[in-house]
């Protein structure tokens, strides 16, 4: 092994075609960092073009008050905030109820046909245009109802969300080894209870953090909402009649003729991006204590 | 590779039995606590079992063994009616625990599976506490809580020996222990139930001589209590722990059968079979 013994006659380990091959390596990088730069400038524009025109518009009353008519003066978006609050929790309530349901069965029961038109939908129901589901909803609910409705907003939401929490929630408790589900089932403990007590627990930080994503992606849906919530210039209380929400708000007053308007839609945007960007950060948050926690 | 494991069987195997004979004087012929009859199984159109008929004796220990793919598992599953998980397998004859059919029309596999405990190759604490991991069994079957819990939980963890080694640390995540540990934690998770019949497949396969060791003289120590089956395709070790052994093999249709089963003296010495004799002294397998 010493280098006294080496074998002398072996070629020399340069090679002569290395320049050409590191220049070749670094065009490579270099037009790979470019390509990262590239889809990066949307993102980072969105954002600064958002800061910059909806930071000056941002003040407490934009939390506090009411929309008022142009000519009285600086109006706000509380009930839009609200509402908004009120729909996406429902919707992620419902939502996230109905998905895991759906991602256990296609975890742990679905093999037959039903299964696969399950999962089929599932993936057909994440490519229908989110106007289409407002659409499918306002039919639904809103006619039979006699009313544009938090309730109905919230159901287009949950039905947008629904796909992403059933996929997510399946292929998290596909995740976990089956020697669980037998050592569960060894026991004597019926299957669902196994998959309660103990497949959904060791699966809960993917499908917790699917469902946060899920809901920071319904948060800022516009369309779905236009037939269902429809919007509102007062406070509401109740969940069946017509209430407003932030990017309704934002939505009218983006088409609207006066600039004060346009000012409170653009800092409407930015409270809108920064409230979706703090549920996405979370749950990265989420997903990577968790992760870190397990080893 | 075959002459090598021939040689410690021959050397290991001899004192072991006249210990093992002794045993099997002592315990006398014991009444059937679990039986097979008649027992074929299918995966689908492919038969894996071919009519076994076997009495499994209570408060012994039966050692399964046998080549690869030869049914040995397979059998184990159909003890404790593991194999509803798996769509498409069929069962034919008849499983008596106590005399009774665990594939009756009218009996609940999860309350066949509440007698008749199982462990598992590898060991698969769930990823919760060392405590809830005992725990877990009776908490879903409501049999106990608060102190008689407690209690239960170290009643069982001192059976499968591991009580002294986590007393302090009951609340610490299961995934902590060693391998063996871990192991036995397993089978403290099963005597939690308090089991008629304790299954255990291939229980020390993954584990370091050490381990293995401890988990061997755990069985014997269990076999006072419970009647045990073991799979192993270790000999030796089925020389060293069962009161009776049973030999599998699989036939050129890759279904397995039961060739004997006797007292594991008798088996390790003057095999009835020359094909036990065969497998036994190394010469396929």
């Amino acid at each position: 092994m010493s280098s006294a013994s080496a074998p002398a006659a072996r070629p020399s380990l340069a090679l002569a075609s290395l320049q050409r091959r590191r220049l070749t390596n670094w065009l490579m990088l270099g037009l790979i960092v470019l390509a990262l730069a590239v889809s990066l400038v949307p993102l980072v524009a969105v954002l600064a073009y958002a800061i910059v025109n909806g930071l000056p518009g941002l003040s407490a009353t934009l939390f506090t008050r009411l929309p008022r008519p142009v000519d009285v003066g600086a109006g706000g978006m509380a009930n839009s905030m609200v509402g908004s609050l009120v729909i996406v929790a429902i919707a992620a309530l419902l939502g996230t109820a109905l998905g895991i349901a759906g991602g256990i069965y296609l975890a742990e029961y679905g093999h037959g046909k039903l299964a696969f038109l399950v999962r089929f939908f599932a993936d057909v129901l994440s490519g229908v245009p989110s106007i289409a589901i407002g659409l499918f909803v306002y039919v639904l609910l809103v006619v039979p109802m006699h009313s544009f409705s938090a309730l109905a907003g919230a159901v287009a939401l949950a039905i947008l969300m629904l796909p992403l929490v059933v996929r997510t929630s399946e292929e998290m408790l596909k995740l976990v080894p089956g020697s669980l589900r037998e050592a569960g089932v060894a026991l004597g403990v019926p299957r669902w209870r196994v998959v309660l007590s103990v497949l959904l627990p060791a699966a809960a930080s993917g499908i917790i953090t699917g469902t946060l994503l899920a809901v920071a992606r319904i948060a800022g849906e516009t369309a779905p909402l236009l037939f269902t919530a429809f919007g509102n210039e007062f406070w509401q209380r109740s969940l069946v009649k017509p209430i407003d929400a932030v990017p309704l708000r934002l939505f009218k007053y983006a088409i609207g003729p006066y600039d004060a308007w346009h000012t409170l839609a653009q800092s409407a945007a930015l409270v809108l991006i920064l409230f979706v960007l703090l549920l996405s950060i979370g749950a990265r948050y989420y997903a990577g204590r968790n992760r870190l926690q397990r080893q | 590779m075959m002459e090598s494991q021939l040689l410690p069987v021959r050397a290991g195997i001899v004192p072991r039995v006249a210990a093992t004979a002794a045993a099997a004087i002592r315990d006398a012929p014991r009444a059937a606590k679990m039986r097979s009859e008649h027992l074929n199984v299918y995966y689908g159109g492919f038969r894996a079992l071919i009519d076994i008929s076997l009495d499994i004796p209570e408060r012994q220990i039966l050692a399964i063994i046998g080549p690869s793919g030869c049914g040995k598992s397979t059998f184990l599953r159909t003890l404790n009616r593991m194999h509803d998980l798996a769509p498409g397998t069929r069962i034919e004859g008849t499983i008596l625990l106590n005399g009774e059919d665990i594939y009756g029309a009218s009996v609940d596999p999860a309350q066949v599976r509440a007698r008749v405990g199982m462990v598992f190759q590898r060991p698969n604490p769930f990823p919760k506490s060392i405590f809830d991991n005992v725990a877990f069994g009776p908490r879903m079957h409501r049999r106990a809580k608060g102190g008689a819990l407690a209690d239960l939980v170290e009643h069982s963890l001192r059976s499968a020996a591991l009580w002294e080694e986590v007393k302090h640390k009951l609340h610490q995540w299961a995934y902590a222990l060693s391998g063996g540990q871990q192991q036995r934690l397993c089978i403290a998770r099963a005597l939690a139930m308090e089991p008629d019949v304790l299954l255990m497949d291939e229980p020390a396969s993954a584990l370091d001589p050490i381990a293995t060791l401890k988990i061997e003289e755990l069985m014997q120590e269990l076999s006072r209590r419970y009647t045990i089956v073991i799979v192993t395709h270790n000999m030796q070790q089925a020389a060293r722990v069962a009161h009776r052994t049973a030999f599998f093999m699989a036939n050129e249709q890759r279904a397995g059968f039961l060739v004997e089963c006797s007292d594991t003296a008798t088996m390790f010495t003057t095999p009835a079979d020359k094909r036990t004799e065969d497998y036994i002294t190394g010469r396929f397998g």
